[in-house]
């Protein structure tokens, strides 16, 4: 049963990927286009997670660990430079 | 058993989660219900596979597992930060001073609080 309801999880978070993706492509605002590919993070992550959970194996959570550091770090990068015109002043 | 049935629901949980949250993205019209959906939809998402995996550890594995804890943590700490970030760079770049409601005893949004052009010039050559 835990299988189905994985493949099931895969087959949600795989189609929000690509919405994400459909999002970046044909947004009008710079805004959201930030934020689906914030969301596209989150949700990768989320895949990740889940394909640890499908192995039985602890070696993703460090990587999800460090794509959910790095998500955050650029969204705010490219939200400050939007705002600033720098990142860091 | 039981385990067994409470691993699937947060797994079916956390994908209808997910992809509710990223159709909204698709779906909604103004640009700040948009904000609404993947900040809040998709991190209760990734809170149901986490929540989903600890008790995968604990009930399968047979031993406790933190790191989804500091997953979520991060994730809960950094979510409201970015939708900020995100909110921001809305009102800096799509709202014009009439566009917006009125700031209160602020009297101005602080994104739209700079001198103009000219103005600038006569201060610093003063």
């Amino acid at each position: 049963m835990i299988t189905y309801a994985a493949l099931f999880a895969f087959v949600c978070f795989a189609l929000a990927v690509l919405m994400n993706l459909w999002k970046i492509l044909s947004a009008e605002e710079i805004a959201d286009r930030i934020l689906a590919l914030d969301s596209m993070f989150i949700n990768a992550l989320a895949l990740m997670v889940l394909y640890g959970l499908a192995l039985g194996t602890e070696i993703f959570f460090e990587a999800a660990l460090i794509i959910a550091m790095l998500g955050f770090v650029s969204t705010v990068a490219y939200a400050r430079f939007i705002l600033r015109g720098n990142i860091i002043e | 058993m039981i385990t067994e049935y409470l691993i699937a629901g947060f797994l079916i949980m956390a994908g209808i989660f997910g992809f509710v949250g990223s159709f909204g993205l698709i779906k909604l019209n103004d640009p700040m219900s948009r904000l609404h959906a993947p900040t809040k939809a998709t991190t209760l998402g990734v809170g149901g596979v986490l929540l989903a995996s600890m008790v995968h550890g604990i009930a399968v594995e047979g031993h406790l597992s933190l790191h989804e804890v500091m997953i979520t943590l991060f994730l809960f700490l950094t979510a409201p930060v970015t939708a900020l970030f995100i909110a921001k760079v809305h009102l800096h770049r799509h709202e014009t001073l009439k566009s917006l409601p009125p700031a209160g005893e602020d009297g101005i949004w602080a994104t739209h609080d700079v001198e103009p052009e000219g103005e600038e010039e006569k201060q610093s050559s003063a």
